[in-house]
């Protein structure tokens, strides 16, 4: 019996993770305030906390629930213009109040689109539901390339033709302009916003999944004939996994956009979805630490391989490669494995020493 | 060969009997005319099945006799092409298999279907899935209920994994159990949505004698704690013969046989599906 692996205890990892968000946010909330910090990584702070959202909430799809979605930047650009869309039509509201708003509404709107193209999705299997969810994608995106938002004294006014199609008085001020996205709204977001958003996303996705319906949806993915017989409804949990992955996506898209003051619809294509895909297969899919990981380095990486000039992306590609072999090794995980529990016991025996 | 537990079967209304000690009781399961084709194929045909209150059915047969295809019929992974099936005096017709378990039928698996990457506690918590009161957004906020909830729910899972002394493997992960240990988990977890019925899918099998020896008395305890009914598919003749109080004997998708473990193994047309005929 001594082969028998004792399962990790999921609590401890937990913990493990809030402590990983709480050491990110004083390093990097310290490193700008006393100035030790690149403007260019400045800049990517939050865009690098968005997509660690983003890659737990991908994460939650592909890890927890099973199921390979290759549409996600979707619901991050639903909640993208729906926050600025809010944002810029709420007046008179400071500007932490528009913030927390628009995340809110933005993150109810994605949650709907998330259950709305979960129920034809959901009904597939394998590489037919990823077909499917990239499709998707791409037609929120084609949506939203040709949606046209304004507002004036009389309030909001969408359209699917042109500007001149909202119909609005003269003082309006367009808010998405099609094809151009959205200009000239007010960033709102910050960095200390970004992480606390971050640390609820990581309490809502590890709480749920330590919890009779996380069990349900681990059941399902691991064997759904199984599950059914344990009366447990494949569907029902599929669903709840999906829109509470579309939600996060959504708050993550707002924080994201609010971070600039204009944002385009392109930005959200399927290199995107691809793109949060990578941070969740490189981190180990299932394993949200990983994630948290893989999305923050992967998003510096190329920043860091400046000196590389042309070679950038190329050397990018191959560090990505060379990860992928290193982590996906058995005999090298085995070892790392061996290493930290002779780490541990030496550790172990030293304190009991004392 | 272990002594028959010989009990009278009596007649009840439909062309079953169940034992005499379940007779004025309710059926858990009434399977009339139950049948399925695939495609041009005659699956099963004709199978007609009473099962008592705390009755012990055996469903022997050669293999590719249709025993599982039954068992996949009554739990609705298949829709029977014909006949009926009551669970409790209720029709399942167009359920779904959640809906049958709720109902009061859970079952094991002839090739284990474990959750793999789960923990034997966790596996046997999601057997009592339906048994934990806290909605999801509990869960998420952690509120009272989902710490009393969860509470009740580990005490349970140990409770039910001590059946078969297995509480000490609560934290480890089901796919590094030996071959038994998976059997008899996949057991515990079907015990834990709490059924009326509970179905084995060959439940002795890989094991030794000594272990299906442990297992048939394990089985009976099982039906005398929780007073439930049991049907199991087996090939193993001791233990058929040793807990069953029916016999159902299937050959090519129909039944050929039915009766006391005595009355089976005297039955020349079982022996001659299982050994054929008899030449020279």
């Amino acid at each position: 019996m001594t082969s028998i692996k004792k399962a990790s205890v999921n609590s401890k990892k937990a913990f493990l993770n809030y402590a990983l968000v709480i050491v990110f946010y004083v390093v990097f909330q310290t490193l700008v305030s006393t100035k030790h910090i690149t403007n260019s990584l400045k800049g990517q702070l939050i865009p690098i906390t968005c997509y660690m959202i983003m890659a737990i909430s991908l994460n939650l799809v592909v890890g927890i629930s099973g199921e390979l979605s290759l549409g996600h930047a979707g619901f991050m650009s639903i909640g993208a213009f729906t926050s600025v869309i809010v944002t810029s039509a709420l007046t008179g509201l400071p500007g932490i109040a528009k913030l927390v708003v628009g995340i809110i509404v933005a993150t109810v709107i994605a949650a709907i689109a998330g259950f709305l193209i979960g129920i034809p999705v959901l009904r597939l299997n394998g590489d037919y539901l990823a077909i499917v969810t990239l499709a998707f994608g791409e037609i929120i995106r084609n949506i939203i390339t040709n949606l046209y938002v304004g507002i004036d004294g009389k309030g909001v006014h969408f359209s699917f033709l042109s500007p001149d199609g909202l119909g609005m008085e003269a003082t309006g001020k367009i808010v998405v302009n099609g094809p151009q996205g959205a200009l000239g709204y007010t960033k709102l977001a910050t960095f200390t916003a970004a992480v606390v958003l971050l640390f609820i996303v990581l309490i809502v996705v590890q709480n749920l999944v330590n919890s009779r319906t996380g069990r349900a949806i681990m059941a399902i993915r691991d064997n759904r004939i199984a599950a059914e017989s344990m009366g447990i409804s494949p569907m029902k949990y599929k669903m709840l996994a999906f829109t509470v992955s579309a939600a996060m996506a959504g708050a993550a898209g707002a924080v994201y956009a609010l971070n600039y003051s204009m944002i385009d619809p392109k930005k959200f294509d399927f290199n995107t979805s691809i793109l949060i895909l990578v941070f969740v297969v490189l981190g180990g899919i299932g394993n949200l630490t990983g994630s948290i990981i893989a999305a923050g380095v992967l998003v510096v990486l190329p920043e860091l391989l400046r000196k590389f000039g042309d070679y950038r992306m190329l050397t990018y590609a191959v560090v990505l490669i060379f990860v992928m072999l290193v982590t996906n090794n058995e005999k090298l995980k085995g070892r790392i494995d061996t290493f930290f529990k002779k780490l541990r016991m030496k550790i172990s025996k030293g304190g009991r020493k004392k | 060969m272990s002594k028959s537990p010989e009990v009278k079967l009596v007649n009840v209304p439909s062309p079953n009997f169940v034992p005499e000690k379940d007779a004025d009781k309710p059926l858990v399961l009434e399977a009339a005319h139950l049948g399925i084709d695939f495609g041009g194929l005659v699956a099963v045909d004709e199978f007609n099945i009473g099962i008592g209150a705390t009755e012990i059915c055996g469903l022997i047969g050669p293999n590719g006799a249709g025993k599982t295809t039954i068992f996949n019929l009554l739990t609705k992974v298949y829709e029977p092409t014909r006949g009926t099936i009551m669970i409790g005096g209720r029709d399942t017709h167009n359920m779904t298999p959640v809906q049958v378990n709720q109902m009061g039928i859970a079952r094991t698996f002839q090739n284990i279907r474990l959750f793999d990457k789960l923990t034997v506690e966790e596996n046997v918590k999601i057997g009592l899935h339906n048994h934990i009161g806290y909605h999801t957004l509990a869960g998420v906020l952690r509120l009272p209920g989902y710490w009393k909830e969860e509470k009740k729910a580990h005490e349970r899972a140990l409770e039910l994994l001590d059946i078969f002394g297995m509480a000490d493997l609560a934290d480890v992960k089901a796919d590094s159990l030996p071959y038994g240990a998976q059997r008899r988990l996949e057991i515990v977890r079907a015990l834990a949505t709490g059924p009326k019925l509970l179905l084995l899918d060959e439940p002795a099998a890989g094991m030794n004698p000594s272990e299906t020896e442990e297992l048939m008395n394990n089985i009976r305890k099982i039906r005398d704690e929780f007073k439930i009914a049991i049907l199991l598919i087996e090939h193993d003749m001791n233990l058929v013969m040793g807990i069953c109080e029916s016999i159902v004997v299937l050959n090519f998708g129909k039944i050929i046989a039915k009766g006391t473990p005595s009355q089976i193994q005297g039955n020349p047309q079982v022996i001659e599906a299982y050994l054929g005929t008899h030449r020279g």
